[in-house]
């Protein structure tokens, strides 16, 4: 009963910061939403015991990326979205088709729990029964991250490694430099 | 925000719990939820925090950018290297078993040495790329 009503509380906020989001104008507002946003998420997949997955939408979706967006959203001049000058006809076709799709396609996903779904029946049991013996890690998801699957994470940081040289090449300029490029200009 | 009192005292006070948490998730991470990746976030966290409040200046002065650079890569080195290692003693790649006598202290070693990896690559680039969007907003 409470599990339903908690459910129903947070897709409700979920909801709310969803449209606030689409009708706001002002930018600030709209990443303060998107962090909101994350949080109402993080709390969702505390209901759904996936603490994890929780703990990482906590930390990257409503803290760093908003400190990200702010400083991003800090180096432009206009703190406020344009008001689009004609009706989205077209692009809201795409949007309502492309959503009955997937609504569609919710109706094969199956049901919440379900034990003989293909992800449950695929190496979970054996990740269940036998990480104690070949880790020695209580916790399930650190063993199948860090050592079944530690081919997986090495990709992730090197993903990770790869952006931040990335955002170095683009804007990570040294400020001597940039001087310069004022100088000659 | 220089001159706000409450807020400089704060921050000068939560910045050591911030990183003593983001240790904890760090170390836990065996036997709770977190890990390497949490971990690092919420370092960079506590920096980034410090930074807001009292300027890039002296946040550079602390952990200066060039540390950053070696730290991101060190992570990622570390990770692969654990792989290298135990290739070296005579497993597959990132095979932890052969790190220790005992299959199972090898796996608690190679998992606590590649959390670290993760954790340190991934706080130093969350910096990295903070600093570089903080450090162009001074100077345009």
């Amino acid at each position: 009963m409470i599990d339903t009503l908690i459910d129903i509380t947070l897709l409700a906020f979920l909801t709310i910061t969803a449209i606030a989001i689409i009708k706001m104008r002002d930018l600030f507002v709209v990443i303060m939403l998107f962090s909101i946003f994350s949080l109402h998420s993080a709390g969702l997949f505390v209901v759904m015991d996936a603490a994890d997955v929780a703990f990482t939408e906590a930390a990257v979706g409503a803290g760093i990326s908003t400190v990200l967006m702010l400083a991003t959203l800090a180096l432009t001049k206009d703190h406020n979205e344009k008001r689009p000058a004609h009706h989205a006809r077209i692009p809201m076709l795409v949007v309502l088709i492309t959503g009955g799709a997937l609504v569609y396609g919710t109706y094969d996903i199956p049901s919440f729990g379900d034990p003989h779904s293909p992800a449950q029946e695929h190496v979970k049991p054996y990740y269940i029964e036998h990480s104690i013996e070949d880790t020695g890690v209580p916790n399930t998801v650190t063993a199948v991250l860090a050592s079944y699957r530690g081919y997986d994470t090495l990709g992730e940081v090197t993903v990770i490694f790869t952006a931040g040289i990335g955002v170095m090449l683009l804007i990570g300029g040294r400020i001597k430099r940039k001087h310069k490029q004022e100088d000659d200009s | 925000m220089k001159h706000n009192l409450i807020l400089r005292f704060i921050a000068k006070y939560f910045f050591p719990v911030i990183a003593l948490f983001a240790l904890y998730v760090q170390f836990h991470g065996d036997y709770g939820p977190g890990g390497g990746f949490q971990a690092g976030v919420i370092l960079s966290v506590a920096f980034i925090f410090y930074a807001l409040v009292f300027g890039m200046k002296t946040t550079e002065q602390v952990l200066p950018f060039g540390v950053l650079r070696i730290l991101a890569s060190t992570g990622v080195l570390i990770y692969a290297g654990t792989g290298v290692v135990t290739m070296l003693m005579g497993g597959n790649f990132l095979d932890y078993d052969t790190l220790s006598l005992h299959p199972l202290q090898g796996q608690h070693i190679g998992i606590i040495v590649i959390e670290l990896g993760v954790g340190i690559t991934v706080s130093a680039v969350m910096l990295m790329i903070f600093y570089a969007f903080a450090n162009r907003e001074n100077h345009d």
